[in-house]
């Protein structure tokens, strides 16, 4: 082991943060490698004595691994550790068969850190990019989000969806008992935040467009009841409780507007409610089921879940309801859509032979591919840049969140210890 | 069925004789039937009479209002009772009602009727695959089958009320189809 290295090493022990030691709740595991992603190779951060409480290499090699459109190189590989690119030796790097280079370093400012990164071309030698940034230690996870977007941004011409979050469903069960918690995490699964437990089921969370609020179905009142609730200030209010079912909401574009699955007229129908108002108009009208509504990224259409052809399918409509036509014609189940940033993309819950998968449907050129393994693989939802999405599975019967790229093949699993996790939605970025 | 308790005695007295008429035709069995009548000793014209009284005041118990408490929980437990097996269990993405289940449902709408002032909610259940809130619609659609029913057995809308779980409240654990039968399924929750 280099020199520089065994110091990191023995800082990091004996100031305890390691990766997974700090919090320990998350497990990111590789189900499956990439391919055709881009080598590259991330150098421990240098710093100055004062070692910062975060591994900021570590946090942005996983983040560009789960990508699945970078191949990280494992450390135990590199031959040298610079921090610098003065000092790097493009010789040694190029015999490892990387195209990019991340090197950085940490610097105490007081009460915060200095951090410094560089992105470099192995083959030319030229430095990419380069950025410093001076943050309070709790943003130190932040920063390293930061840096992973802007080297996905320089190298894949698309931005990154590091720096966001992921809400969903947790079950604490011990006996009879069960607990059911709203949470909100990091998008790679760190700092889990509960907003809300109760004792009766919870489901759906949605995440409003400015990414302060999220909507849910809560069984609290013994039936389904949607609310909306202020992630920051904890704020809720009840916006439906009408007659029969009131479930399944989803933010428009504009986030003035909820559609929601209603009963309270006899029929399961989309409706739209106007969130300060609580005024409802009906979307769809049919005597089948219509729910699951997602709206496309301009807020003209919707598209939704409907057994009117007699299995379930996915339907769109205008967002008036006008002018329904039939989405999916693939297998004999398709539900829960969730639409693309861009509008290009259909990712649904699939019934196959070997049980429930997601799949994704190419909506200009009719592609369709089945993304994850299942067989109780469930609510897939876009990450704000498209190029990941997150889906509720499972691993040795619990339940567990799982990402797929839409570039390669990479899926990835976000595992918490000892409780069933579901039901999840990626914010906005 | 016709529950015209007034003329009970007279229907038992009828059924009496038609057994010990054999094969006779309709005239004459209502002469039998007289004649029979005439021939009721006067402890068997008390014993109806006792059950008719019976009857009637237990009718009047039950226009009262609703079962409560003890007497709920005896006709809700009473494996002979039309009310002792309250659960009708589902196909995958079914709501139809399987003829197996379908006395069960009459049974109960006939109670209700009988019951004007008895409340009772329809839980509508799913298992656990596919989309969790499809799932919910799927328990609601299963649960307004049961309503429907009900209602057409004699049931008031008024005593009724739906409600679905989808799949957040399995009663068996596992995924295998025999967990999953079992939780596809509606209660009637008295």
């Amino acid at each position: 082991m280099h020199p520089r290295l065994k110091a990191l090493a023995a800082a990091a022990l004996t100031l305890g943060f390691l990766p997974g030691l700090a919090k320990a709740e998350l497990v990111v595991e590789i189900t499956q490698g990439a391919e055709a992603a881009l080598p590259i190779a991330v150098a421990e951060f240098g710093d100055d004595g004062d070692a910062p409480p975060e591994d900021i290499a570590t946090i942005i090699r996983n983040n560009l691994l789960r990508s699945g459109q970078f191949d990280p190189l494992p450390q135990e590989e590199f031959i040298d550790n610079p921090t610098r690119s003065d000092d790097v030796r493009y010789e040694n790097w190029r015999a490892l068969g990387v195209d990019n280079l991340v090197v950085g370093e940490t610097r105490r400012d007081g009460d915060n850190f200095q951090v410094r990164f560089e992105l470099l071309d192995v083959f030319t030698g030229d430095r990419m990019l380069g950025r410093s940034f001076r943050v309070q230690p709790g943003s130190l996870r932040a920063v390293a989000h930061v840096i992973s977007d802007s080297i996905h941004e320089e190298l894949l011409d698309r931005p990154g969806a590091f720096n966001t979050m992921v809400a969903y469903v947790a079950i604490n069960e011990s006996g009879e008992e069960r607990e059911f918690e709203l949470i909100v995490a990091d998008a790679d699964g760190h700092d889990p935040q509960s907003i809300l437990t109760s004792s009766e089921p919870l489901l759906s969370p949605a995440w409003a467009p400015d990414r302060e609020r999220l909507a849910y179905v809560s069984f609290e009142g013994r039936r389904s009841e949607i609310f909306v609730q202020n992630i920051r200030t904890g704020e809720r209010d009840n916006i439906a409780s009408f007659r029969g079912l009131n479930s399944a909401p989803a933010w428009s574009p504009e986030g003035n507007t909820l559609a929601v699955t209603l009963s309270k007229d006899g029929q399961t129908d989309i409706y739209a409610l106007d969130v300060e108002t609580g005024s409802t108009t009906q979307i769809t009208n049919h005597y089948s089921i219509d729910t699951e509504a997602a709206w496309s990224p301009d807020g003209e259409s919707i598209y939704f879940t409907s057994d009117r052809a007699g299995n379930p399918n996915i339907f769109r409509a205008d967002a008036d309801g006008g002018n329904v036509e039939r989405i999916t014609y693939e297998g004999t189940y398709n539900a829960s859509p969730d639409i693309s940033p861009d509008g290009e993309q259909l990712a649904m819950v699939h019934r196959t032979d070997d049980g429930f998968r997601i799949a994704v449907q190419d909506l200009n050129r009719d592609r369709f591919r089945v993304v994850s393994e299942g067989p109780h693989d469930e609510s897939p939802s876009f990450a704000p840049n498209g190029a990941l999405l997150v889906y509720a599975t499972r691993q040795d019967g619990v339940g567990v969140l799982g990402t797929a790229s839409m570039y390669g093949e990479a899926r990835h699993i976000m595992a918490t210890e000892g409780r069933t996790l579901r039901e999840p939605a990626w914010s906005p970025q | 069925m016709m529950h015209s308790k007034r003329f009970a005695p007279w229907l038992l007295a009828a059924a009496f004789a038609l057994v010990l008429a054999g094969c006779a035709t309709p005239g004459e069995d209502e002469e039998r039937v007289e004649d029979q009548d005439d021939e009721l000793t006067e402890e068997e014209m008390a014993a109806l009479d006792e059950e008719e009284r019976r009857a009637a005041e237990a009718r009047a118990a039950r226009e009262r209002g609703a079962l409560e408490g003890e007497a709920l929980e005896a006709a809700l437990e009473d494996p002979d009772s039309p009310i002792s097996e309250r659960t009708v269990y589902f196909a995958f993405d079914s709501s139809d009602i399987r003829d197996d289940d379908m006395a069960i449902l009459e049974a109960h709408g006939e109670f209700l009727s009988d019951h004007p002032n008895q409340q009772v909610t329809i839980e509508g259940h799913t298992d656990e695959r596919g989309a969790r809130e499809y799932n919910l619609a799927l328990g609601e659609r299963r649960a307004e089958s049961v309503k429907r029913i009900l209602v057409l057995s004699g049931a008031s809308e008024d005593q009724l009320e739906v409600v679905s779980y989808g799949e957040e409240n399995p009663v068996a654990s596992g995924s295998d189809e025999e967990a999953y039968q079992q939780n596809r399924r509606a209660e009637l929750v008295y």
